[in-house]
């Protein structure tokens, strides 16, 4: 007995201009090719090919069919099938793809985030690479965008990519916001981040921030209404923090990236929030972890 | 008076992770950052007995005052 989808049209990223019977026929042909409610990638490329579908589309009829891709078979005891199709249908903006940001568009590829929107200006230089997940010594001179691309093409077809490769700013928040379920900083200057928490306060997106210099960094969510990132930087004209003279290793943005990318799957999938009002400092040399708690209000 | 000044991230270096200080009575968080040869411009969040605080608030004995850098790279 195949369940049928219900309300799945809407949702898809290109919407089928057919109707439910060859949705059906899609899905019994996955079904017959699933191995113990799993569904090889090659099934589902071959389904791509004999059905004229993008690798998502065919994603999105197996997840609507309880069927796992299985890719993320490691993933189900924490993320349920329906939570899975939660997260294709979801569309995540990540501010920066340099040390934050490269890890954080990996996590969210591997997660199987449908849609992601990348923005970043910058091409790679050689001081990227001691920490930046994206550069390599052959895309030295490339755009930071154009490296997300090709990297989460070769990670998971699946997921949608739109690249920016602009500076953010009040001119095209609008434009870059628009259908963003949660937008991730990883941006590396101050007055910008407070532009983007203005922004996504006035659009009406969760904002999950993040920020490094040297062992240390911190993390916090900032929920519509809230003002979290006016507490963190209150005051602050300058455009850097202590990073411009402590530098950043590796490890501090793939640790603070994987904290904010664990927020942003608990908003995704609507569970309960790691941090509200709040904010986690991490100091990775002293092994110590800090919560400061912020008041309602203006700071 | 004596004031408990805690210190995070790299304003450890060379300095405490800790410590009880006897400061002058009416002296400001600003001139403790100073007088702990912390640049103004590289303090960022300020907690005063875990409430959010500012350089120019004073502070009264048993305070304890928490001093994070200002963090900004990505």
């Amino acid at each position: 007995m195949i369940k049928r989808l219900s309300k799945v049209t809407p949702f898809l990223f290109f919407p089928l201009s057919v109707g439910d019977d060859f949705v059906q026929e899609i899905a019994e042909f996955l079904q017959k090719n699933a191995e113990g409610g799993l569904l090889p990638f090659s099934v589902q490329q071959e389904a791509g090919q004999r059905f004229s579908l993008h690798i998502a589309e065919v994603e999105e009829i197996s997840l609507g069919h309880d069927l796992l891709p299985a890719r993320y078979q490691r993933n189900r005891t924490m993320i349920s099938t329906q939570q899975q199709l939660s997260l294709l249908r979801s569309k995540v903006a990540v501010f920066g793809c340099g040390g934050l940001g490269g890890y954080i568009i990996e996590e969210l590829a591997r997660l199987g985030v449908g849609r992601i929107t990348v923005v970043d200006p910058d091409v790679f230089e050689e001081h990227n690479l001691n920490r930046q997940l994206l550069c390599t010594q052959e895309l030295l001179g490339i755009k930071k965008v154009v490296a997300a691309e090709q990297r989460v093409a070769a990670v998971n077809p699946a997921v949608r990519l739109q690249a920016f490769d602009v500076a953010f700013g009040h001119g095209n928040s609008a434009e870059i916001l628009k259908g963003v379920t949660v937008a991730a900083d990883g941006l590396d200057n101050i007055p910008v981040r407070l532009d983007l928490a203005e922004a996504c306060n006035d659009q009406n997106i969760p904002l999950v921030h993040g920020a490094i210099a040297g062992w240390s960094g911190h993390v916090a969510v900032q929920y519509p209404g809230e003002n979290i990132l006016q507490h963190l930087y209150a005051g602050k004209k300058t455009g850097h923090g202590v990073e411009k003279r402590l530098g950043n290793p590796s490890f501090t943005p793939a640790a603070i990236a994987s904290l904010e990318v664990a927020e942003i799957v608990k908003i995704l999938l609507r569970t309960k929030p790691l941090l509200p009002r709040r904010y986690l400092a991490m100091d990775l040399y002293h092994m110590e972890f800090t919560e400061v708690f912020f008041p309602d209000g203006d700071p | 008076m004596q004031v408990t000044v805690k210190l995070f991230a790299n304003f450890r270096n060379n300095r405490f992770n800790k410590e009880v200080r006897t400061i002058a009575p009416d002296i400001t968080v600003g001139a403790i950052v100073t007088e702990l040869a912390i640049a103004r411009e590289e303090v960022g969040v300020i907690l005063i007995n875990g409430r959010h605080g500012s350089l120019d608030q004073t502070l009264v004995e048993g305070d304890t005052l928490s001093l994070f850098p200002l963090i900004g790279g990505g």
